[in-house]
């Protein structure tokens, strides 16, 4: 039952418009910032272009991914109608007007910033305005969340919350509190500079309060794709989820700890103290744990499966999974990427590690390889999963979605693995061009150049996911049935109120916040004197 | 069960997750805030305290109050474009005799020796400025470091009136077939290396600096390589180091026989 097709439809449709696009700068900037082209004379136009490709991929795509798949959930899960449905498209038109206000001063090269903002660079007022006007959409679907999952449990009192529905429910909260910290930076020290109001900006503070903001959007980029480990795959492969409590454990342990660490991409700033740096080091650390969780449930989830399907032996049920089915595909890709990414990330978290790898290239690889790779091939793999409740009909085009996987699996191994590599060589991220001619450099040059390719893999992935989307909007009608999301191996009946909500959980968060953001933010807050002048980008000198 | 309730200690997942968190909290407080701050051995705390507030990031005092001082003596001379106005002419005049004493090497009219510079018609701010650097010790040289010594900040400006006062004398071997070299006509910016008359010219040079036109190839050359040595060290923010740590022997070559060969 899906009253909100069109709804869902539509966030689903936005967000790969946007990707799609995104996608093609994004290989473009690779490109020509390789030794294969050789100069590239206006070098603004690649900061507008990184600028593009961040804020599309950061802010909407995977925000409108993120949204449809909340209320997809929503009606999925608790089978009742979405409360509040012209909100959602409310919330919807927020964020397309506001993807369009913010990419017209990008494209015009009135606001090459870069998504992370960095001040004291000031862009067009309308690029942040566009900025705050998406995360206001995006609260709009927070608030919707929780309405429709508070309405659930009054109505059933004392039932546990569906899984898909509480971890849907933990990223929107985990959100809501996230996109807090950019907000306070836009509104309160960037927007009264962008507008003219003032000429100075505390640089410092506004680092601070972005960093609130930078790591744990990553872990709500990240829910959509978890949510699909655990209430998706189990019933794709044929099996059955091994733990309905360790699922929701993982997502609470994310809501509390996800975002007090984001310290951890300041360690190279002098604006905070050693000891808090430490502190969100020690916290980004505990935030391993609940993949690690979600890595051995959705392993043993796997497991019962294959030996349903009558796999034996140690190894003998791996051989025996549905290696033809896509949503395997995608997990299995997803776990591989999920698993470098990983390791490169206890590198950055690590005070000591990070300083050999700061703003090189290495991160660049890294979050690509987590974001684009992990968690974006299950992106396909849930509109894969989806499109069939969406339309009414068939998605056919099983082959070419095995090769789209493949080809995004191995395109995205081939750009970040070189691209980690040159990190290491030293070569710095956020750069136009590189002179290869420099004995220093040159050696960097292969490996960028293999990363072009990797990315124009990527790009035919790209389009073989948009043709298979398409074939399915004309293939011929179906009914695809009920909706059925995982069965745990013991469905709850019970479970505890902690369980079953989040208070205990978001207080924490809270207070959590308060230890490891409260006194740098205060005490950035209380000097004087450390404010900068604003250097406006795009201005005609 | 929703008679159960969650926030209180009896409820074992309040216990656990409030336990847990908080356990967390203070090991990383203890560790971060005042094991680590010990364990670095270039702090120096005057209390337990003081290593709280330091790895907060409290702004503070050093507990150790003198600078350290660099056992490396640096060019501290100021001048600018307002110091060395109009010549004066008793200025010019005490300078006058006090250059007899270096003529012996620096003679008039290129009867110098090859180890040392011109300096007749030099800017006054140049010869000012090495004159102090030889006092203070920025610069060493075993011959000219001992006249420097006695020198007073008068006798400075005075020989640096007279030798401004002085007219530039053609070069000893011009030689118009030698022609500017890349690292003289274009410097090579891949290496950060400006050209050379960005700073040194007889026209339009940066204050302080001198010209090169005429001089020793020789004393050009040594003074290149000292530079890049890092055994001469008296410019400003090292300007010049930093140039020539980047040019190949070939090019110091080069460009010191280019300004020699200038008329």
């Amino acid at each position: 039952m899906l009253n909100s097709k069109r709804l869902v439809l539509a966030h689903f449709w936005l967000a790969f418009v946007v990707f799609g696009l995104a996608l093609l700068l994004g290989e473009w900037q690779m490109f020509v910032r390789s030794p294969l082209n050789p100069w590239i004379p206006n070098s603004e136009l690649y900061y507008r272009s990184v600028t593009a490709h961040g804020s599309a991929m950061g802010y909407v795509f995977p925000t409108l991914i993120a949204m449809g798949f909340g209320y997809a959930i929503t009606e999925f899960a608790l089978k009742k109608p979405l409360i509040g449905r012209r909100w959602a498209w409310t919330g919807l038109a927020l964020v397309a007007v506001g993807a369009v206000t913010a990419m017209i001063p990008v494209s015009l090269g009135l606001a090459s910033i870069l998504y992370t903002f960095y001040p004291p660079m000031i862009g067009n007022p309308f690029y942040y305005i566009g900025v705050v006007l998406v995360v206001v959409g995006s609260w709009i679907w927070v608030v919707l969340m929780s309405i429709n999952m508070a309405a659930w449990k009054r109505d059933n009192p004392g039932k546990p919350v569906p899984l898909a529905m509480f971890a849907n429910v933990a990223g929107a909260l985990l959100w809501g509190w996230t996109a807090v910290g950019a907000a306070i930076e836009v509104l309160f020290l960037i927007l009264p500079v962008a507008l003219g109001l003032k000429t100075t900006i505390d640089a410092g503070l506004s680092r601070v309060l972005f960093s609130w903001t930078l790591h744990a959007i990553v872990y709500f980029w990240l829910m959509p794709t978890y949510i699909a480990y655990y209430t998706i795959f189990p019933r794709a492969i044929g099996g059955r989820l091994y733990s309905d409590a360790m699922a929701r454990i993982a997502f609470i342990l994310f809501v509390v700890a996800a975002m007090p660490i984001g310290v951890h991409h300041l360690f190279a700033d002098p604006q905070v103290g050693a000891g808090f740096k430490f502190i969100q080091s020690a916290f980004t650390a505990l935030v391993a744990l609940p993949t690690l969780v979600t890595i051995f449930t959705i392993c043993a989830s796997a497991e019962l499966a294959g030996r349903l399907r009558g796999g034996k032996g140690p190894f003998g049920w791996v051989a025996a999974l549905p290696w033809d089915n896509p949503m395997m595909l995608a997990v299995t890709f997803s776990f591989v990427m999920l698993g470098f990414g990983g390791a490169g990330g206890l590198i950055n978290m690590s005070y000591q590690l990070d300083a050999s790898i700061h703003n090189t290239q290495w991160i660049t690889g890294h979050f690509h390889l987590i974001f684009a790779g992990a968690i974006v091939i299950m992106y396909f793999g849930i509109a894969y999963d989806l499109w069939p409740h969406l339309t009414g009909r068939t998605l056919n085009s099983v082959r070419l979605m095995k090769a789209q996987l493949w080809l995004w699996f191995v395109g995205m191994i081939v750009t970040t693995f070189p691209w980690h590599y040159v990190g290491i060589l030293g070569m710095p991220r956020r750069m136009a061009s590189y002179d290869y001619a420099n004995p220093a450099i040159a050696p960097e040059a292969l490996s960028v150049s293999i990363s072009v390719f990797g990315g124009l893999l990527l790009v035919i992935s790209a389009g073989l996911f948009f043709t298979v989307l398409f074939r399915g909007h004309r293939a011929s009608q179906m009914d695809p049935g009920e909706y059925r999301f995982s069965v745990a191996v013991h469905e709850p009946v019970r479970v505890p109120v902690a369980l079953n909500g989040f208070a205990l959980w978001l207080t924490l968060m809270v207070a959590l916040t308060v230890v490891n953001y409260g006194y740098p933010i205060a005490q950035l807050l209380a000097l004087k004197g450390n404010a900068v002048p604003a250097v406006f980008v795009g201005v005609a000198r | 069960m929703s008679a159960e309730r969650l926030f209180t200690f009896r409820n074992p997942w309040f216990a656990a997750g409030v336990g847990i968190t908080s356990a967390m909290v203070v090991l990383s407080l203890i560790v971060g805030f005042v094991l680590l701050p010990y364990a670095t051995t270039s702090s120096q705390f005057a209390s337990l305290w003081g290593a709280i507030c330091s790895a907060a990031g409290v702004p503070r005092a050093s507990a150790v109050s003198e600078p350290l001082k660099s056992p490396i003596v640096t060019s501290d001379v100021v001048i600018n474009s307002q110091m060395f106005g109009a010549p004066d002419t008793r200025s010019v005049g005490r300078g006058a005799t006090l250059a007899m004493q270096c003529a012996i090497c620096h003679g008039s009219s290129r009867q110098g020796q090859i180890d040392t510079p011109n300096l007749e018609g030099q800017p006054a701010a140049a010869i000012y400025k090495q004159l102090r650097d030889f006092k203070a010790t920025a610069r060493v040289n075993a011959i000219m470091s001992p006249f420097a010594v006695k020198l007073s900040e008068q006798d400075m400006l005075d020989i640096a009136a007279y030798y401004s006062y002085l007219p530039r004398q053609p070069g000893s071997h011009p030689d118009s077939a030698v022609e500017a070299p890349p690292i003289v006509a274009r410097g090579m910016p891949m290496r950060n290396i400006p050209t050379c008359s960005s700073c040194h010219s007889t026209t339009s040079g940066k204050l302080g600096t001198p010209w090169l036109e005429g001089q020793s190839a020789v004393y050009i050359q040594a003074q290149l390589q000292a530079f890049a040595y890092g055994t001469r060290r008296n410019d400003i923010s090292q300007q010049m180091r930093n140039i020539a740590r980047h040019m190949t022997s070939q090019e110091m070559n080069e460009a010191a026989r280019y300004y020699a060969a200038q008329p």
